[in-house]
Order: structure tokens, then sequence, then C-alpha cells
């Protein structure tokens, strides 16, 4: 198997609303297996909307995407489904996390749905990542009685659940102050260099992506 | 698809938003307990009002009607066979009422496999008398023991008892008729048949079937009694009163006895054809009103279910961005109003059977009726599958389509709304 563990080909999409805009232009990129690599680029450049292609959550677009050298592109919402719940961990600005369940819970949540281990297994796993985020002694709270830099580090727990080909974020540190994401790239570089995890992170902080192992440019919808 | 993960989460949403929940289940609830309620008691209605009918009527009664011959003498005569007869005055031919070699047919119709049991009865009208006024009125002579098999009149006899109808020169006479001539049980009533025959019977008992037409006219006394009183053979009866074992084909045995032995016939669903059309009128009107709480119901699902998934946007998203695909997200809803629908069902169930309980307990003493004391209930387990299939109907229709929409939701577009 090649070491290519995402790629895309000519990926080109438009918005139509309220004028026909191209936000992005024919991007060939690739992503190499255990590669921390950060988007950078103006605000309105395009970064969450290619992340977004990149996720398989968007299909409205031209060009082809490859994870693994599979072809995603045109496959059924349940297989993406199915893709995006065993092979990409999302992490987004915004603290995503279920307001119904516990912080472990809600660790555990795409473990339970790829449904390949037991309950106890996942739950093992999921207070695991929570250890090595430090997040262990809150597990049993909900999320609303965390904070901002706790709802992120129980996001990547989420993430890494399923032990992902690849993470990805956008702009996971956007909301967090230079101590909390600092504590973040810090989880993120740990993880490349120990369990050689392929990073791909949207940031706005140039000091973040200076430190990562490459950095893509992007402007007006293209990569320069 | 995991389904066990998928209830864990409809569960969940639920809990978050259970007081709403509990009053969608609430409305299911009542409407379920109502349609049982209204249903098990028309249906009682309908048996207490089919029994009275039915248990006094024959599903085919065989008679000899009072009728112009069918065939006048000139339409036997070949030479005008091509022509149009006109015949005035016509008069009804006197063939009497009697049932001609009536022993036989009894004999011969006791043998047929669809046939419960044949009873014979003699009806005339007489005049009771009574001081100086006569009543008109109608006895009928009956063969007491298949009379109690058939139509259970016993349930009708009031004071007394129906077996000392078989001591020479009794009756029992209905209570409308005893009240207006001042008679109880133990005294003697004069008769006058038709014919001009004179004769005293022993009053033995009263009777009161609850309808005031009946109860104000008629008696009852034995076959024999009644054929001496006439001066009759004891092979005289005017009426062969047959009960069968399927009621539905009583059309068409009726024809076919009338064929075969030349005699009329009438069968039940000719002779009641109003009380069918009332029963079925209350069955629709209880299905309709179940039916239109169930669907109020329906909407008060719908409406929860709808502000469920405006108010969770944000957890969709999530669930679709972390693998959960549009058709786990479209079950998640459909299972929430499921388990809305299905625990509203069933406490409406249960509701709906401790209404009919109690109902079922309400005195009821109507003068009309004299074998009910409560309200008439039945109790067909049929319209418990029917109520929580209807529950289940309904609450799936209403969920069904807000889940559409939730399974719809693209998250993209919640994500980049933050
Ligand atoms: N749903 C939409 N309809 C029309 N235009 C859109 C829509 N979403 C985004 N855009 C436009 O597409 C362009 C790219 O948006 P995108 O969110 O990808 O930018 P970005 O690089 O992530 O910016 P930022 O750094 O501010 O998050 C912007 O000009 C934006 O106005
Ligand atoms: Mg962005």
């Amino acid at each position: 198997m090649s070491n290519i563990v995402l790629e895309t080909k000519k990926l080109t999409k438009y918005f139509y609303d309220p004028i026909q805009f191209q936000v992005l232009k024919a991007i060939d990129m690739s992503i190499n297996h255990g590669e921390f690599v950060s988007i950078v680029g103006k605000s309105g450049c395009g970064k969450s909307t290619l992340l977004y292609l990149l996720s398989t959550m968007d299909t409205d677009y031209e060009g082809q995407l490859y994870i693994h050298d599979e072809l995603i592109t045109g496959k059924p919402d349940k297989e993406l489904a199915q893709i995006r719940n065993e092979k990409i961990g999302f992490v987004f600005q915004f603290h995503y996390l279920l307001a119904e369940y516990s912080v472990l819970k809600n660790v555990m949540l795409p473990g339970m749905k790829l449904g390949k281990l037991s309950e106890k297994e996942i739950e093992h796993n999921a207070m695991e990542h929570l250890r090595t985020l430090d997040m262990e002694d809150q597990a049993l709270k909900m999320p609303n009685q965390l904070s901002g830099g706790q709802k992120q580090r129980v996001a990547i727990a989420r993430a890494l659940i399923n032990n992902p080909l690849i993470i990805m974020g956008d702009e996971p540190t956007g909301n967090l102050d230079k101590k909390n994401s600092d504590l973040v790239f810090d989880i993120f570089n740990k993880l490349t260099e120990e369990n050689k995890q392929t990073l791909l992170i949207v940031t706005h902080d140039t000091d973040f992506a200076q430190r990562t192992q490459r950095t893509i440019t992007m402007e007006d919808g293209k990569i320069i | 698809m995991n389904f066990k993960l998928i209830l864990n989460i409809a569960i969940h949403l639920l809990r978050a938003r259970l007081k709403q929940s509990i009053v969608a289940a609430v409305g299911v609830t009542f409407g379920i307990a109502m349609f049982i309620a209204l249903v098990s008691f028309m249906n009682g209605l309908n048996d207490l009002l089919d029994g009275l009918m039915l248990n006094r009527t024959p599903h085919v009664r065989l008679y000899n009607e009072i009728k112009p011959s069918e065939n006048q003498p000139i339409s036997l005569s070949e030479k005008y066979k091509n022509d149009i007869h006109f015949i005035s005055s016509v008069k009804p031919k006197d063939r009497g009422k009697a049932i001609y070699n009536s022993k036989a047919i009894v004999h011969f119709l006791k043998q047929d496999q669809r046939i419960i049991d044949v009873a014979s009865k003699i009806t005339t009208p007489v005049f009771f008398n009574s001081g100086t006024i006569e009543i008109s009125g109608v006895i009928s002579g009956i063969d007491v023991t298949a009379e109690e098999k058939l139509f259970k009149i016993s349930d009708y006899v009031i004071e007394g008892n129906v077996i000392d109808l078989e001591q020479n020169n009794s009756i029992i006479i209905g209570k409308g008729l005893a009240d207006k001539m001042l008679l109880v049980k133990g005294d003697i009533i004069k008769i006058t048949t038709a014919k001009g025959n004179l004769a005293s019977l022993k009053i033995v008992g009263i009777s009161q079937i609850g309808i005031s037409e009946i109860d104000d006219t008629s008696s009852y006394t034995s076959l024999e009694t009644a054929q001496k009183l006439l001066g009759e053979a004891t092979n005289y009866i005017t009426d062969i009163q047959i009960k069968l074992f399927d009621i539905s084909t009583s059309p068409s045995v009726a024809k076919e006895f009338q064929e075969k032995f030349d005699l009329d016939a009438i069968d039940y669903q000719t002779a009641n054809s109003q009380f069918e059309t009332g029963s079925s009128v209350r069955s629709i009107i209880s299905y309709a009103v179940g039916i239109v709480l169930l669907i109020v119901a329906g909407f008060g699902i719908y409406n929860i279910l709808n502000m469920m998934i405006f108010e969770k946007m944000d957890s969709i998203a999530i669930l679709k961005a972390t693998g959960f695909s549009g058709s786990d997200v479209k079950w998640i809803f459909i299972s929430l109003s499921m388990i809305i629908g299905l625990t509203g069902g069933v406490f409406g169930l249960l509701f709906g059977f401790a209404f009919t309980v109690i109902i079922d307990n309400i005195p009821f003493n109507t003068a009309s009726l004299p074998t009910i004391s409560t309200y008439p209930i039945n109790y067909d387990p049929l319209f418990y599958i029917i109520g929580i299939s209807f529950a289940i109907i309904t609450t799936g229709i209403a969920g069904f389509f807000p889940a559409m929409k939730a399974s719809k939701i693209d998250p993209v577009e919640i994500i980049r709304g933050k």
C-alpha cells in the first residue's frame, strides 16, 4: 500500500448563491502517512470549504478525492458515513459535543457506531485517550460543565477513538488562549511523533503553522 | 445498523425533552383510551340490541301468508298464454294460516345439518276480556322446551316460571297487559278467539320484553292449549321457527325452504334490516371518533419532533460528522416517535380498559331491559389490537416526516453556521 493517505485531483467547487462563484480552483494535493500538515491562508480563501470536501461531508464538487488510493468521489451517503466513522477524525473550531451524553459517552459514541469492539473495550480505550489528554478525572461530567479548552480536548479524544487514518481540524485552537492552544498543539505533535498519526489542521495561528512539518498556503481557492 | 445504539441515542434525546415528550405521549394515551372505551361501549350496546332482537327472532321463519293465488285460472290456460291478462277484483284466497303437513316438515328440518333446532309456534289474535272491556292481543302457542332452548324466553319472564306453561290451560301474559287489566300471577283471564270460542286460562307468569307494543299485547301459552283454544287438531301450527349455526346464510336458506315447502319464508336480515343499519352506524361513529383523536395526537407528536429536530440541529450535525448516516439519523427520530407512541398507546390501553370497567359497573336499570343491570361493555381483545396498531401507525407516520427532514440536514451548513 502506498504511503499516501489523502489525495485530491483537480478539486473544484462553486457556490451558486447569490452569484456563481468559484471557491476552489482545481486543487491537487496529497498527504502522506504520519505527516502533520497545516493549511493557512487569508480569511475567505476557501480553507474550511476544502476541509469539508476532504472530510466527505460535502459532496457537491468536481474532481476526485482519494483516501488510501480508494476513489471516494461519488460514493453513496451510507458508505461515506462509514468512511467518516472509521477513517476520519474531525475536530471543529467550536467543540461540538452532544449535550445529552457525558464526556466519556461522547468519546465512546463513534466507537459504538463502528461496533468493532465491545462496549467495555471502547470504554477502556476512551479512558486511555482521556488520560493522555489529562482529562480522565472529567470523564463523568456533562459537556456543559467543562471549560472551552477541556471541551476541545474531549473532541480530540473523540476524533481518536477509532484510530483514524487522518485527523482533520478546522481551527481547533481558534477559540483558545495561548496556553490552551499550545497544549492542543503539543497533543497533536505527540500524536504524530509517538503514533505516526496523520494530521491536517486549518489554522490562522502562524506560530502554530510554523511548528508543523508542512504548511500548505492557500490564496483565492488555489494552493501556492 | 446498530439498533441498540440508535435506540440509546433516541432515549437520550427524549430525556432532554422529557416534559414535551410526556405531553405528546399523553395525547396518544387519551386518544387510545377514548377509542377503547367508546368502541367497547358501542359494541356492548350493539350486542345488547342485537341480542334483544337476535335472541327473540328466528333466523328463518316459515309461515303462510294470506295473499291472492299467484296463478289465476286464466294464466293456466294455453289459449291465452301469449296475451296480457287484466283481472279485476282479485281477492286473497283463504288457505288458512295453518302449515300443512307440519309434522313431516319439522321432522325433515330437524335432520338438516345447518340447523341448530326448530320450534313450532301458533300465533293467533284474541281478545282478552276484563269486565266489560275487551283488549285485543295475540296469543303465541309455543313448544316450551324448544322455545326456551332457542330464544331463552325465561329471561323475559319476570314473575313465575315458563315450565308452568306445560300445565293445562295456563298462560303467561305481558306486563303491559297485566298492568292494564289489573291482573297478577294466579288470576284467571278470560279469552275470546277470533272465531268466538271462549276460554279461561290461569296466569302462571308475567313477561316483559322491553318493547311496550309487545308487552301490551302478547301472551304465551303451550302449543296444546292454543290448539284447544282454536279447536284445531294437534298438527295445527302457523309458524316454524328455525335457528341456524351460521346466521349469514339465512337469506339463502330461507329462499331454499320457501321453494321446497311452498311456504312463505322470511330471514333474519330482512326482518331486522333497520337494526343492522343502527349497529353499523354506531360502529362507524366510534371508529371515526377514535381515529380523529389519534390524528390530533399524531399532530402533537409531529410538532414535538419538529421542535426537537430544530433544537438538536447541532447534535444531528455531529452525529453525521462522526459517521452516522442519514438513514441512522432517520431511524433515531422514528424510534423516538415510536417510543412516544408505544408508551402512550400502552397506557391508553390500560386507561381504556379501566374506563370500560368503570362503565361496566355503572348501574343501568331500565324497565325495558329486565336482564340488564349495568351499562353493556364488549371486552373483545380485537379492539385492543386495533387500538395499539392505530397508535403505532399514526405515530409512525407523524414521526416519519420530521425524521426524513432530520436525515437530510446538511452538517456542513450547521457547522459553517457557527
Ligand atoms: N454556503 C455558501 N454560499 C456561498 N458562498 C459561500 C458559502 N460558504 C462560504 N462561502 C464563500 O466561500 C468562500 C470561502 O469560504 P471558507 O469558509 O472556505 O473560507 P475560509 O478560508 O475558511 O475563511 P476563514 O479563515 O475566515 O474561516 C468565502 O468567500 C465565503 O464567502
Ligand atoms: Mg474557515
